[in-house]
């Protein structure tokens, strides 16, 4: 069977198993690698796409279950690491290893497409299932601030 | 020659060298790679028994399944034993299954859903033997993958007798799984002429070149290893990954194809070594004022089926249990006890953790004994502050000429208000209800250098291109460290270059050879150094140069800016591009490799005493925790640390490593339990049930500062090593919540606390839970 739905914005079809994880549909079969996998079990957070907009993890999401739907990845942030997310991620020296940092990313976007002024506790609350081995979460927390200021005064 | 660092980019907190790539994605692990035409996935086939015989291994279903390429089992294997120092693994069982989870057979298949199928259809016939799991049956079965050690100096037994106060007690410390977010992984390519590159996601490159050599029977030069960067690392990728490199080589060279192997989270938790855990007895003799007379203390560690890497682990625990503390009369004793379990290995902090925490648990209890304030007790013991007057030695030999402790002690008990908090949280415990606080003002003083002193050594390779671009490759890996970032640095303060003129080439054994693992925090000290050396001959050249060009000396020669100016019998204002060129056509060598290797070390492996480090690292913490005497659920509440990193080449990457360091091993002591059923296998074997620190567990109050300070030692820029040294800071988060535990139950001796402290933990030592266990008996 095929599967069509939308990957940062472009309609793409995958010949995968319908019960293949998206992530592997997504890293694999259309070759975007931003998308990390960390445990396979929707444990880790590394693997976080959104669909329809909202934080999903890709390993635990069956190709079936994205037909007709809208996907992004990190890669959809932007060209040119502009996002207001990208910017404070840098300023902030937030990465060490790096590879849990697309899944963070795509956790904190979430968070801000809704919430323009998120409280220590909605961070973590959106960010709880987001593991750093790094144990970057203080500058995590300080860049989600950052480019939610810049995203209220842009808006 | 070389530009004053007033003006250059040393001391900056410039970004990773990898932060545009990191937030959009395009870092490429090992996994991104391309694979190439043909690539075969594997999966391994794991044994279901601690230990027994294997007696059958019929793999006809296995090699029959659709897709399957190729099957390897040890009986394939002509060299299939291996190991970081002593060959006494197997790549694959042969025979003797030694614990639960070890890989029996690895399948090459077309594609990893076919690999992983085909292993289910394996029949395995195994004759079980009884196995030991824990390191109290190891200890008292006196089973041991290495003989026991002693370290001792003057008369501990006579001054625990005469000393006016005895105290003893034991300590369980539990492991750590490393859950480096990159699993392991290894991509394999034969290449022409019987020989193989491989790309792996590996802290010893040099290493993993030599034992997949081994395996296959073949020379250095016939195979290259090559890591960009890994995904996290933080010990687990130093012996750890080149077992995999050695199953991936041998598939591909069998098959002639590319193979990739990428385990499987599960199977990595299962199948790697892990932190040691580490059951620890200790008496103390001591006087009124808290001062330690005389100590004995037993490490058993608990080092799994294998040696590895836990000779040096358990010397540096040996050589810790000082931590900051004169012991006069002391003797330790490690056992490195051999158990029914995966290997235990490299940890940041290598051993010193555990050796650490004896002796602070120790000062605690002798504090608690006195109803003396914790910290005075330190400070009583500390190192003498100037080298020379006595108390100055430690129990190994070393003389420490560079003791920061009590200076940072005494800075931060009033940066963190230690003593008003102190009453406060005392005046908190007096009002009663089920919440009880603690805090603890702890130090870190830790050894840099590796103590086999033939490790302390690297190169670099430095190309400087006609263009007057820089590509620097040295040995050191990057795991998150900042590695690259900071040799980055150095190179582009040498040449007086702007960072993005200087490029890190991917770590490479074709490049330079005869590597170290980076590891021991060593990374900056050692590839810092030969990178400067190599950029130091090849700026002699473009400095004799320039002074030819103006008629000045060369010594006179000055590059800053990205410019090369001199004043001779003509000024010299030249862009740095322009000079490299005109060296170019003037056939003067642009390009050159550096070494280095530390002085003033050397170390008696047989009498464990000399001087094994270069210097020690310092640092200091001050953390308030609460407890909730119902659940034993335990919170971090606030943290304050001052640490050493010398004059810190990046103060943004080494306030990083810090909070980094201090999270993981407040994971490591608070929520990070490892539990093995009685039939061996790890019940913990995903993040369902491995619980790491997320968002929520840091503390909201979190202030880290450097404690700006040069190192005495000349260092690269008197800068100190900083990737090991402030997981320690998190003793002070187990301080405190034994302190919060004393606090709930008046009068309880011991404070039978073992680490980690879970909940369950918590509300044992407050008497609360019988210490049974059926399905952990794993735990020491």
């Amino acid at each position: 069977m095929t599967v069509k739905f939308t990957l940062n914005g472009i309609a793409v079809t995958a010949k995968s198993d319908a019960d293949t994880p998206l992530l592997w549909v997504i890293r694999d079969e259309l070759g975007l690698t931003g998308t990390k996998f960390g445990c396979g079990a929707g444990l880790c957070g590394a693997c976080t796409v959104h669909l329809g907009g909202q934080a999903i993890r890709a390993c635990q999401t069956p190709l079936s279950t994205v037909d007709g739907k809208d996907i992004r990845t990190v890669e959809s942030l932007s060209k040119d690491n502009s996002h207001p997310l990208q910017k404070a991620w840098i300023a902030h020296q937030v990465p060490q290893c790096g590879y849990c940092q697309s899944g963070q990313l795509m956790s904190a976007a979430a968070l801000l497409a809704t919430n323009h002024q998120p409280s220590d506790a909605d961070i973590d609350s959106a960010m709880n299932g987001n593991i750093c081995r790094c144990g970057t979460y203080n500058r995590i927390r300080a860049a989600i601030k950052d480019a939610a200021a810049e995203m209220r005064a842009s808006a | 020659m070389n530009a004053p660092v007033t003006a250059s980019v040393i001391g900056v907190a410039s970004a990773h060298e990898s932060a545009e790539l990191h937030v959009s994605g395009r870092a490429t692990y090992i996994d991104d790679l391309p694979e190439p035409h043909g690539t075969l996935q594997v999966a391994l086939g794991l044994s279901s028994i601690a230990h027994g015989h294997l007696r059958v291994l019929d793999l006809s279903a296995v090699r029959a399944a659709p897709g399957v390429v190729a099957v390897l089992t040890g009986a394939d294997i002509a060299h299939n034993r291996s190991g970081a120092i002593i060959a006494d693994e197997p790549i694959l069982v042969d025979d003797l299954i030694q614990f639960h989870g070890q890989p029996l057979f690895a399948v090459a298949a077309l594609t990893r859903a076919q690999a992983r199928a085909a292993v289910r259809l394996a029949r395995v016939e195994v004759e079980t033997l009884p196995a030991i799991l824990s390191v109290a049956e190891a200890r008292a079965a006196q089973h041991f993958v290495l003989p026991p050690v002693t370290l001792a100096r003057g008369a501990a037994e006579a001054a625990l007798q005469s000393a006016p106060h005895r105290l003893s007690g034991q300590l369980a410390q539990g492991g750590q799984e490393h859950f480096y977010l990159e699993g392991q992984v290894c991509l394999a390519q034969p290449r022409e002429q019987d020989t193989l590159h491989l790309w792996c996601s590996t802290q010893h490159p040099t290493e993993m070149q030599h034992l997949v050599g081994h395996v296959l029977g073949w020379s250095a030069h016939q195979v290259s290893v090559e890591c960009r960067r890994m995904g996290g690392a933080f010990g687990g990728k130093e012996s750890q990954s080149a077992q995999w490199a050695c199953i991936a080589a041998l598939l591909a060279v069998r098959t002639g194809r590319p193979v990739k192997l990428r385990l499987d989270r599960d199977d990595d938790m299962r199948a790697t070594g892990k932190r040691h855990p580490f059951l620890s007895q200790w008496q103390v003799g001591f006087d009124d004022h808290g001062q330690i007379l005389g100590l004995q203390v037993e490490l058993a560690s608990d080092c799994g089926f294998s040696a590895d890497l836990s000779g040096p682990v358990n010397d540096r625990a040996l050589c810790h249990v000082d931590n900051a503390y004169f012991l006069d009369a002391v003797q330790i004793r490690s056992l490195r006890c051999k158990t029914h379990t995966v290997s235990h290995t490299a940890f940041r902090g290598f051993g010193g953790p555990q050796g650490m925490l004896v002796i602070e648990t120790v000062l605690d209890d002798i504090a608690r004994h006195l109803q003396l304030d914790p910290f005075d007790v330190r400070c009583r013991n500390f190192y003498a502050e100037t080298a020379g007057a006595g108390r100055d030695t430690t129990p190994y030999g070393m003389t420490v000429e560079d003791n920061l402790a009590p200076a940072l002690f005494a800075q931060l008990v009033q940066d963190a208000n230690y003593r008003a908090r102190r009453a406060a949280v005392a005046a908190f415990n007096q009002g009663g209800g089920p919440l009880r606080k603690g805090i603890a003002l702890t130090p870190v003083k830790f050894g840099i250098s590796f103590n086999a002193t033939h490790y302390n050594q690297a190169g670099a390779l430095v190309h400087v291109y006609a263009d007057g671009t820089v590509l620097v490759s040295h040995g050191g890996t990057e795991m998150g460290q900042g590695l690259y970032t900071k040799i980055r640095q150095v190179v582009a303060h040498e040449f007086g270059l702007p960072l993005d003129k200087v490029r890190l080439s991917a770590t490479d054994t074709t490049r330079v050879p005869n590597t170290s693992a980076t590891a021991a925090s060593s990374g900056t000290d050692l590839n810092g150094k030969a990178a400067q050396a190599a950029a130091r001959k090849i700026l002699q050249r473009l400095a004799q140069v320039a002074a030819g060009l103006c008629g000045a000396d060369p010594a006179a020669v000055r590059f800053e800016g990205g410019r090369v100016r001199a004043q001779g019998t003509q000024t010299l204002d030249s862009g740095f591009a322009e000079l490299t060129a005109q060296a170019y056509r003037a056939r003067v060598q642009l390009w050159d490799s550096g070494f280095y290797a530390t002085p003033k070390i050397h170390f008696d492996p047989v009498t464990k005493t000399g001087r094994p480090f270069f210097y020690f690292a310092y640092g200091a913490a001050c953390t308030e925790v609460a407890i909730d005497t119902l659940t034993g659920e335990t919170r971090v509440l606030r943290v304050d640390i001052l640490h050493d990193a010398g004059r810190s080449l990046n103060p943004a990457i080494d306030i990083g490593q810090i909070e980094g360091g201090f999270v993981q091993g407040m994971g490591w002591l608070t929520s990070e339990q490892l539990c093995w059923r009685a039939d061996g296998a790890l019940a913990t074997h995903a993040p369902s049930t491995y619980k790491i620190p997320t968002a929520t567990d840091v503390p909201q109050a979190f202030h880290v500062q450097l404690y700006a300070h040069d190192n005495r030692e000349d260092t690269i820029h008197r800068s100190k090593a900083v990737g090991e040294p402030p997981f320690m800071l998190a003793l002070s988060v187990f301080s405190a919540i034994r302190a919060a535990v004393a606090a709930a139950v008046p009068g309880l001796q011991p404070i039978a606390l073992d680490a980690p402290a879970t909940p369950e933990a918590v509300v044992r030592a407050l008497g609360g839970l019988e210490r049974t266990d059926p399905d952990a008996v794993g735990r020491p």
